[in-house]
């Protein structure tokens, strides 16, 4: 038996892009086990339902995380509209179900980048987020912002795709799809990166379930979990089953990520197929009074808001578990018993997103 | 097994120009639909305030008396709503960010 070191991973780590801080207890090369602790960035916007009324929340909800930042939206604007009893005209669940996967393939690229990165694939990177950007454009020209979506409501959306928008839209996911391919290959067919994923980090079913691991955590360790079989926003009409993979290792979480983004592809061409004519908001009145649970799938897994409302225009509490929280435990299981050098790409793996769990 | 997967995609990208722009020297290309800067026709203004009232950053200040209109820029996020609460319509976003400030001044229109 070596000796036991604590070596400190983050805050400030080249492979971190947000800080979370991770004490690594090795013996030689081999960590034992692993301590975590948040708490570098808390911005207290819970609290903020005090001091903004339940309309202009909206706003802060987007602004939690940066990444999955309209489906936090969505999510807040779904838990209100429970409560209120609004019924969202079809077409605005439609706009927000393509929002929702373009969005999700704007972070499944950005991480798909981040992991190239973790294990020294430089020009990888660069090339997952030359497509990102591709993506981006589209939600500027169709919502007015690259990062903040800010077009969802308490009501509907703010904005309407109009039908020849639709079909650039279309047109330029073809272009993309394209480009995903190539890079969907080198993750899942190319050697270098094989070695660096396969049977690392293993964490099998009953461990997964057992430790809350959501989202593509989850669906890697092959429980075919997830929140849009709710059938929220308009996943009740499209054709949509969760992709899982049974192995639960590095490499399976990856394959489950890069199915993924094609099959959000698919849905937007579903979704754009279908959308109905229509309005796209109606509109609010009155407060809420009484509380919800809401729970919409997130590129890194299912994010519970709760709201209550009692009656004023300012919520009484709001509580967001986003999914990075949940993916914590299975990350600290994953942790104990491997290599010192594989930490980076194991983390890295559950797809991390400090600002949204500090909130 | 396949080694050096990536091999086609970078040979092909070789021979071609960068993705990326040179940015200061280059100006951005701007989208249409793009939410940035803040723009009001002052002319056709009435001084409801409300605009400053529902501004979720307390970004916009209305002095009804002297008929001024101030915006912070630091402040606005761009996000709209005074657009769309704006009763004559003289609000509206355009599709560039404007130049970087330096000074937190109020601007005055």
């Amino acid at each position: 038996m070596g000796n036991r070191t604590i070596i400190p991973f983050g805050p400030q780590h080249p492979v971190l892009p947000e800080p979370i801080h991770i004490d690594l207890i090795v013996e030689d090369e081999k960590v034992v086990e692993a301590v975590p602790s948040i708490g570098f960035i808390h911005r207290g916007l819970e609290k903020l339902v005090e001091k903004k009324d339940f309309i202009e929340y909206v706003y802060v909800a987007e602004r939690i995380c940066g990444i999955c930042s309209f489906i936090h939206g969505q999510t807040y604007c779904q838990g209100i509209e429970e409560i209120m009893k609004i019924e969202v005209p079809v077409r605005a669940k439609y706009l927000r179900t393509i929002w929702g996967e373009l969005s999700r393939i704007h972070s499944h690229l950005l991480w798909a980048g981040l992991m190239a990165d973790g294990f020294g694939f430089e020009s990888l990177f660069m090339h997952s987020w030359r497509v990102r950007e591709h993506v981006l454009d589209i939600i500027e020209a169709t919502t007015g912002g690259r990062v903040i979506f800010g077009s969802c409501k308490v009501g509907g959306a703010r904005r309407d795709i109009p039908p020849e928008q639709m079909r650039w839209l279309l047109s330029e996911l073809e272009v993309i799809e394209k480009e995903m391919r190539l890079i969907a290959d080198i993750f899942l067919n190319d050697n270098s990166v094989k070695h660096r994923l396969c049977g690392v980090g293993v964490i099998s079913k009953e461990d997964a379930i057992v430790l809350g691991a959501v989202g593509p955590t989850l669906r890697g360790s092959g429980v075919a979990d997830d929140m849009r079989l709710l059938k929220y926003a308009a996943f009740g009409d499209l054709d949509f089953q969760p992709i899982s993979r049974p192995e639960g290792d590095s490499y399976s979480r990856c394959a489950v990520r890069c199915a993924e983004l094609f099959q959000s592809v698919d849905l937007i061409r579903q979704a754009a197929a279908k959308i109905p004519e229509g309005d796209i908001a109606v509109k609010v009145t009155g407060n809420p009074d009484g509380e919800f649970f809401s729970r919409v799938e997130q590129p890194r897994g299912e994010v519970v808001y709760y709201i209550k409302g009692n009656g004023t225009k300012n919520l009484t509490r709001f509580r967001a578990r986003t999914p990075t929280f949940a993916n914590v435990p299975p990350l600290v299981k994953m942790l104990a018993g491997c290599e010192l050098a594989d930490v980076p790409v194991l983390v890295l793996t559950i797809d991390p997103c400090i600002s949204c769990t500090e909130r | 097994m396949a080694f050096f997967q990536m091999k086609k995609m970078i040979l092909a990208w070789t021979f071609r120009t960068p993705v990326t722009t040179k940015y200061p020297f280059e100006p951005r290309k701007i989208c249409p639909g793009s939410r940035g800067r803040l723009d009001i026709k002052i002319s056709d203004c009435i001084f409801c305030s409300l605009c400053a009232k529902r501004c979720p950053t307390q970004a916009l200040d209305v002095d009804k008396v002297n008929k001024k209109w101030h915006i912070d820029r630091l402040r606005c996020i761009s996000c709209g709503y005074c657009v769309e609460v704006c009763p004559k319509k003289c609000l509206h976003l355009t599709g560039d960010h404007g130049i970087p400030t330096v000074t937190k001044d109020m601007e005055t229109f």
